[in-house]
């Protein structure tokens, strides 16, 4: 596996993502494809990646995270080439190396803030497992949540109903670093936010992915925060796109 | 595992439709295992109004017209058997008893049974339990009558009360024998037959109430009083029907053969359990027509289950998208609802049953003394098992409905919240 992604340009063995001569099409929508020559994530990296909503990026992202698969082409994750896994595979292995934050509406309304924090270890053995080694999931959710800056009586709260939408963010976050899977995929985390607290909770999130060993990767229109990324990247340099957007 | 947690509490987040559509499939449950309790508890008690009688014979008609008529007190006779026919059969050699009826006068309502003192012994139900006499004893005097339970019950009578019956069935009858009246000598204990609903009195009773009557009318100018009526011979001309014990059952289609060529009058004999279950065959399509009802009922309440998660669907979109970006498939999403519509359709085949048992054993005794219906409150029978299980795969059938629904918009929305 290594010995083709190496051959590809910009593409060096140390990356967690290695995505080459990808072409997508929605099935039966012919007007729209997506394609990526290539595209490299080295790990424990930091990436930024640059792109107003509409440019292929929500595409983009579901096809990183295997819940779409792509006609041609490859998308290694670990070594692993997703694409080639059957769907439930793709679905098990997200669960199991990828850590998802969203812009907002994050959380399950009806959970308490702990449940909503240890949900993907239902899916995911492996994290389970390094959680249970770490005191269990209850001990290491409300860890997670303290670094993130979460006051305890919130974090044992009963419903996240009542959290504001930057401690809903922080709950989203410590979902995603539980159990420290490989690669986090932050979609506008911070796009609901305040731009001061916006500052402090990209300080909160990459002082966590670091401690956990996680890579990020954070999507965002937003270029005021390039300098605190390794790296950063402009959506319409990697991705093309043909056609109509998807609805 | 906590996504299951986390569906039921979603469905807690949800309860007061939850509940409510819990409720709709747990009544309609409970009315179908009750409608079914109802029907076979009805089929048991019908067969039962009488049993230990061979024969019953009345003037020639259909057995369910003769049925009707001589034991549930519906209807009238299309004619009188002469007294000396029913001497005639009565004294056959295979007969063992014999029990004139003579029906025509009423009391508020109930019918009058002219009889004789034979009929409280002989008369037998469910099984073979006996006639018994509550209060009082039965009938000794010319004047004396024996009231059914719910005759009693419903008049407010007590032994020694004085009663004027009339002529004819009407319930407000301005044609009365006030100048006999009776006296409550009995009262029986309530049968859930149409036993309950009868005033007995003697053979001869009957005929002297009608000694001065001609053709329905008092004829004028003939008064006969209470006391020179005793000094009558009381012997009827006619009777109504008439039930019969054979001495061996084997003789009994030879005697009803008989009886049905009788030559000097055109009677019917009939055999009392076959004309039973052909008047219950007959009320057969108001029981199956009472079955779908409550099938449809069940359907409806299954149907309110799906549009309740139905309408849930699009505002759980969310959910669905973060379940999917942990790590959940489109076939954990299906079964999240289907496991949704199992537990409340779970729910409500436990609680229906339950809710049914409570009002059996708080209604029943109110309905064996108002409809002598003797419910059983037994366990759940195989049918009704098998009618639980019909009604759970029903559920969760039903339930694929929104779960596909859901795993279509899963597949589609990925983990793109769309709100």
């Amino acid at each position: 596996m290594s010995g083709t992604a190496a051959e590809l340009p910009g593409v060096r063995d140390a990356d967690i993502v290695r995505i080459a001569g990808l072409r997508f099409q929605w099935p039966g929508n012919a007007s729209f494809s997506l394609a990526v020559t290539s595209f490299a994530l080295p790990a424990r990296s930091r990436t930024l990646l640059l792109g107003p909503s509409g440019s292929g990026k929500s595409t983009f992202l579901s096809l990183l995270c295997g819940i779409l698969a792509p006609a041609e082409g490859r998308i290694e994750i670990l070594g692993q080439d997703i694409a080639a896994l059957s769907s439930s595979a793709r679905d098990a292995f997200r669960a199991e190396h990828i850590g998802v934050v969203f812009q907002m509406f994050n959380l399950l309304p009806y959970g308490s803030v702990i449940d909503n924090v240890v949900l993907p270890l239902s899916f995911a053995p492996q994290r389970r497992k390094r959680v249970a080694e770490s005191g269990g999931p209850e001990r290491e959710a409300l860890r997670l949540l303290s670094r993130l800056g979460l006051p305890e009586e919130l974090a044992r709260g009963r419903s996240v109903a009542n959290l504001s939408v930057g401690q809903q963010q922080r709950v989203a976050a410590a979902r995603a670093l539980i159990g420290a899977p490989e690669l986090i995929v932050a979609d506008e985390p911070t796009s609901a936010l305040d731009r001061d607290r916006q500052a402090a909770f990209l300080d909160l999130l990459f002082e966590q992915a670091r401690d956990a060993g996680s890579t990020l990767i954070m999507v965002s229109h937003e270029e005021a925060f390039a300098q605190r990324f390794d790296r950063v990247l402009r959506l319409d340099e990697i991705v093309s796109t043909t056609g109509g957007r998807p609805q | 595992m906590i996504v299951w947690q986390l569906a039921l509490k979603s469905l807690r987040n949800r309860w007061l439709t939850a509940l409510l559509t819990v409720l709709a499939i747990s009544l309609s449950t409970a009315l179908l295992l009750g409608v079914e309790k109802v029907r076979t508890g009805a089929r048991a008690s019908f067969a039962d109004t009488l049993s230990g009688t061979d024969l019953i014979v009345g003037a020639r008609s259909g057995s369910v017209q003769l049925l009707l008529y001589a034991v549930f007190r519906i209807g009238n006779a299309t004619n009188n058997i002469s007294w000396a026919s029913y001497d005639e059969i009565s004294k056959h050699p295979d007969v063992a008893w014999s029990i004139p009826l003579s029906l025509g006068d009423s009391h508020r309502g109930f019918r009058v049974l002219g009889t004789t003192p034979d009929y409280f012994t002989r008369y037998r139900y469910r099984g073979s339990q006996p006639l018994r006499v509550t209060a009082g004893k039965p009938f000794s005097d010319l004047f004396d009558a024996v009231l059914g339970a719910d005759v009693a019950r419903s008049l407010g009578y007590r032994v020694g009360d004085k009663i004027v019956l009339a002529h004819g069935l009407g319930s407000v009858s301005f044609v009365e024998h006030a100048d006999k009246p009776f006296v409550v000598a009995g009262i029986l204990d309530k049968t859930g037959t149409p036993v309950d609903r009868t005033i007995h009195v003697s053979l001869e009773a009957i005929e002297a109430i009608h000694v001065d009557w001609q053709s329905g009318g008092r004829v004028p100018g003939q008064s006969v009083t209470a006391d020179e009526v005793r000094q009558l011979e009381l012997k009827p001309k006619a009777i109504t029907a008439a039930l019969i014990g054979l001495k061996s059952r084997l003789a009994t289609f030879r005697l009803q053969r008989a009886i049905n060529e009788y030559r000097k009058e055109p009677l019917s004999a009939i055999l009392p359990g076959a004309a039973l279950q052909e008047l219950w065959e007959l009320m057969g399509t108001a029981e199956v027509a009472l079955s779908a009802v409550s099938v449809m009922v069940v359907a409806t309440a299954l149907l309110g289950m799906v549009t309740m998660i139905l309408t849930t669907l699009n505002e759980r979109r969310r959910e669905m998208a973060i379940l999917r970006s942990v790590g959940a498939g489109p076939r954990t999403i299906l079964g999240l609802l289907l496991a949704e519509a199992g537990a409340l359709t779970l729910a409500g085949i436990v609680i229906g049953p339950a809710l049914l048992y409570l009002a059996l054993a708080l209604l029943r005794p109110y309905i064996d003394a108002t409809w002598g219906l003797h419910l059983a409150i037994d366990p759940p029978s195989l049918t009704e098992l098998s009618m639980l299980g019909a009604i759970f795969l029903a559920g969760i059938l039903a339930g694929l409905l929104p779960a596909l629904r859901a795993y279509r918009m899963s597949l589609a929305d990925g983990m793109t919240v769309r709100t």
